[in-house]
């Protein structure tokens, strides 16, 4: 149960974490027209020129590293929890766990690859 | 050391989204976990469309265009509206949870007031807000392009 209490403070954290970064995200990419922030006038978020612009810049690399962990810890461990109100035994609580935090590591290396090679190409460009 | 006592959902499926006859709050986290789900799901993929922006430019185009068109459109602003809605109702949640918007404990003396009192304008509140936010993302992905 304090485990339980701990994961759950977890939850919560990155949620807030999430609600910072996610919303940078979305007002970036999808609010453009109204904001227009971080992309060049009359461009599109998803046109190359301003991907390798976000690629090159170590914020945009790093926190996108962070929304990945905590988008990640937030949504699965949200998914256990609602799995486990079905109070499956033992056995397939363990399992369901030891899924879901495979899963996650196996998502969270390859957007961590991503970050890290585009930054890169992005440098090279 | 007390035992801990468990609480089965025994009404499983109805158990998760059902509100039955409480209030409105119950309905909003039921479409907090909905919400979830579908922002999980999409953003699971997200993450594999994305990655092609660490391989070359015209992988990138690549990707991109097989993800577009008016469905696609669409599905991207059901995605914006489901993270409106979640990411409002989560503050709110949090506002709730750390008691800060449950009000003052008081002494039950008729009328009685409860704390549904305190969060009910709280959670119409955040609803006014994720419709702003909603509406003004719908401005930009339909009419302002």
């Amino acid at each position: 149960m304090i485990r339980d209490a701990k994961l759950w403070t977890w939850h919560v954290l990155a949620g807030i974490v999430i609600l910072v970064f996610l919303a940078l995200h979305m007002a970036i990419m999808h609010l453009d027209v109204l904001l227009g922030w971080f992309n060049a006038p009359g461009t599109h978020p998803i046109d190359w020129a301003n991907v390798v612009a976000r690629g090159k810049s170590v914020f945009f690399t790093v926190t996108y590293i962070v929304l990945l962990g905590a988008a990640l810890f937030h949504g699965l461990y949200g998914l256990r929890n609602i799995l486990l109100e079905l109070n499956p035994p033992a056995w397939l609580k363990r399992a369901t766990g030891v899924i879901l935090l495979l899963a996650g590591l196996g998502f969270f290396i390859l957007g961590t690859w991503v970050a890290v090679a585009s930054h890169t190409l992005a440098g090279s460009v | 050391m007390s035992e801990i006592k468990s609480h089965p959902n025994r009404l499983g499926l109805w158990g998760w989204l059902g509100g039955g006859r409480w209030g409105v709050e119950r309905y909003l986290y039921t479409l907090h976990r909905l919400t979830g789900l579908g922002l999980l799901a999409y953003f699971l993929m997200h993450i594999v469309v994305t990655s092609a922006r660490a391989i070359s430019p015209e992988r990138w185009k690549a990707a991109m265009d097989s993800v577009s068109g008016p469905v696609f459109v669409l599905g991207e602003y059901l995605v914006f509206v489901a993270f409106a809605f979640h990411a409002i109702n989560g503050i709110r949640l949090v506002l709730v949870e750390l008691g800060w918007a449950v009000g003052e404990p008081i002494e039950p003396v008729f009328p009685y007031r409860t704390s549904v009192d305190v969060q009910r304008p709280l959670a119409i509140g955040a609803m006014i807000l994720a419709a702003i936010i909603i509406v003004l993302g719908g401005l930009d992905f339909f009419f302002l392009k």
